[in-house]
Formats: structure tokens, sequence, C-alpha cells
């Protein structure tokens, strides 16, 4: 497999939200408008970037079968695959807490139209999932590994500032009362996805 | 607040995901059957419940600042437990879940219910805490996958209910739509519909 085929499958094929339904909390609570979510997309993209190509040195070199044997050949039998949930998380916190750190150092105003949206990154499940995925689908170097980042955070950013606009629109539709707010997101959101299993067979 | 009160609230007039809007992510995806979704329910109902018990008496030691990490280590210390015990117990069904337990730990109703419940109440109410907002989790998950295993694969449980009643005779199909991943999201909107018709107070302006 090649770089561009792993990132357009992670873009459209796997779409994080269309597919998945991953990050489906901040997705729904923050789509009101498209800048705040195009901000959200985009910060949610650059942690992906940093996390998985950090955790897929972490589960080769450390956490998978028989990875330790670089540091004995004694240790080639032990298995830490099952501390693999704390580790990710661990190292998404720590990322999440530095990508703060920086922003608010170097680009202030950035950090201020973030705002509260930076810290809870980093219990977003697309962030986490993408290390999940990573470790379960077995990419077979780094270099596919920060495609697939990229590509799904890229996937993210799309469905969050498709959802919003289409949100800032339906401001002024008569939609039932009691459908109002999160009940038409959700169908809405549902219709889209139906639209993006157009992808599903395309081979690349 | 009486102790049933906690019990009873999350089922309707509180419901995690209804309501709240929260722990949308796992609902959908593992609900395709009724089985994972089953056991994808006691997962949460026992990970919301141990930690809501666990930060509850931890509440008076932990610094504020750092309270997420030690929260997010208590939540992943018991998913890990919970993920070991069903690859030991139900192999399939952890097959089937794949990714989906270890992302309880980012389940927003576990992190939600420790910051707003366990964080300023004694022991015992966050421990029922926990169970009713599990099990309020629990009963949007069960009727998905109710509905969706009933109407897209004909079977509950793997018993081929239809097949059975010998609808497919007399020219009953499968919806293959049902078992697609969009299907859930349409469902849980038509679900937040009748939910909210009931209910006119929690409605949006």
């Amino acid at each position: 497999m090649d770089y561009i085929n792993i990132f357009i499958k992670s873009v459209f094929v796997d779409n994080m939200i269309f597919a998945f339904f991953l990050g489906m909390c901040s997705y729904l609570a923050v789509s009101k408008t498209v800048k705040t979510s195009a901000g959200l997309g985009i910060a949610v993209t650059f942690v992906l970037l940093i996390t998985v190509p950090v955790n897929y040195l972490i589960n080769k070199y450390l956490l998978s079968p028989g990875a330790l044997a670089w540091l004995s050949p004694k240790l080639a039998e032990v298995d830490l695959s099952f501390l693999s949930l704390i580790m990710f998380i661990a190292v998404i916190a720590a990322i999440v807490q530095i990508v703060e750190m920086v922003i608010e150092r170097f680009s202030p105003a950035l950090y201020n139209s973030l705002g509260i949206f930076l810290p809870l990154i980093a219990v977003n499940c697309a962030v986490l999932s993408g290390s999940l995925f990573m470790q379960e689908r077995g990419y077979a170097n780094i270099g596919e590994a920060t495609c697939f980042a990229l590509g799904s955070g890229v996937g993210w950013f799309l469905a969050i500032v498709a959802i919003a606009a289409i949100r800032e629109k339906l401001r002024y539709s008569a939609i039932p009362p009691a459908l109002r707010g999160v009940g038409i997101t959700f169908i809405i959101t549902g219709l889209m996805g139906l639209a993006f299993m157009s992808f599903m067979g395309v081979k690349l | 607040m009486k102790n049933i009160e906690l019990i009873k609230l999350p089922f309707s007039k509180n419901n995690p995901i209804l309501v709240q809007v929260l722990g949308v992510c796992s609902c959908l995806a593992v609900t395709a059957q009724l089985k994972p979704a089953v056991v994808m329910a006691l997962s949460v109902i026992v990970v919301v419940a141990l930690a809501n018990l666990i930060i509850s008496l931890l509440r008076n030691t932990i610094p504020p600042r750092i309270r997420i990490i030690v929260q997010l280590v208590v939540v992943s210390t018991l998913v890990v437990l919970v993920d070991q015990v069903l690859k030991a117990y139900v192999y399939d069904v952890s097959k089937q879940l794949s990714v989906f337990v270890g992302l309880i730990i980012t389940n927003c109703i576990v992190m939600g219910r420790l910051e707003a419940f366990a964080m300023s109440n004694p022991p015992l109410p966050s421990l029922l805490d926990g169970i009713g907002n599990g099990l309020g989790y629990s009963v949007v998950l069960v009727t998905l996958g109710f509905v969706r295993e009933l109407l897209g694969s004909g079977t509950l449980w793997g018993y081929p209910v239809m097949e059975r009643l010998g609808l497919y005779h007399i020219g009953y199909e499968n919806n293959g739509l049902m078992i697609m991943p969009p299907m859930a999201l349409i469902l849980v909107g038509i679900i937040i519909w009748i939910h909210r018709t009931r209910n006119k107070d929690i409605c949006e302006k």
C-alpha cells in the first residue's frame, strides 16, 4: 500500500465520523458555527499527527509481542500489549498538555480562539482511536502510520465543518420542536454517512 | 437528592445519551447486533459504577489541577481489567467490539459523571449514580441492538426469528440498511424525537 492510497482511504472510506462515529461528543457539541468547528478540526488533526507516530514507535519498540528483543534476547518472550491502553492515553494526555503550552507560548491568538477545546482533545475518542486503529491494522512503517493519522484528522475536519455549515443554515428552517437541535443533527449526520458510504466500494 | 432518584432519573428525564448527548460514539458502532450491545452495556455499567466509587473515595486527596490525569488513570485501569475479562470469557464478542472496549476510557459518560458527580459527592450516592447512568446508557444501547438485529439480519441473539416465523416464504426481505452504520444515527435521531415529544420540557428552542 502506498502513502496516498492510505491517506485517501482514511479521509473518505474509513472516515472517523461517518464510518466509525468517533469523536461524536465534541462533533455534536461544538458544531454550531463554522469558525469554531474549523479551529477544533485543525487542533484534532494536529494532535493526531503527533500522537499516532509517537504511539507507533512505543507500540513497535516497547509493547507488541517480542518488541523488547532489541534490549536483550532474553526479553524476546515478553508481551506487554495489555499495557497499550494505559500507555496510549498517557502519551495522548501528555502531548496534549505540551501542545497546549507550546501554542500558549508562541501563538496566544490561536490559543485564545481554541479555549477549552484544547485540553478536551485528550478525551476525544477520535484521537485515542487513531492510536488503537493504528495498532490493530498493523501499518508497516512510521510513514504509513503518519499518513493514516493525517488522513483521519482531515476526514474529521471535513465532517465537522460540513455539519456546522448545514446547522448554520438549519437555524432558519421550520423543524418540529421535539426534533430541534440534537435530534435533527443526528438524522442529518446519518444521511451524510449514507452519502459517504458510496466511497466504500472504491478500489485504490 | 434521594438515592432512588439517582437510579431513576438517568432512565428518562436525564438520560445520558438522549438528553445529555454523552457517550454517543461507542453507542452507535456496537449496536448492529444484540449480543455485542449487551456486552458493551454491561462493561460500561461496571466501569462507570466502579470509577465513580473510586474517585468519590479519593475526592478529597486529588489536587484539582491534575484531576483529569488521575481520573484517566483510574478509568483506564478499570477498562484494562474489563478488556482482559472479556478476552478470557467471551473472546468472539471481544473481537467484534475491537477498539470500542478501549474507547470506554474516553467515553464522555464516564468522564462526565466523574466530573459532575463523583468529585463532589460521598461514595454511596456516587456508586448509585454510576449504576443509574450506566443503566440509562444500556437501555438505549439494547433498544438499538434489538431493532437493528431484528430488522437488519432477521435474528435475535443469533436465533433466526424471522425464518422460524416463516416470513421469508411470503416475500419478507431483511432491510440491509439497518446494519449499516448511518442507520444507527437516524434511529437515535428518531428515538430522541419520540422521547422529546413525550417530555416537552427538554426540547431545544
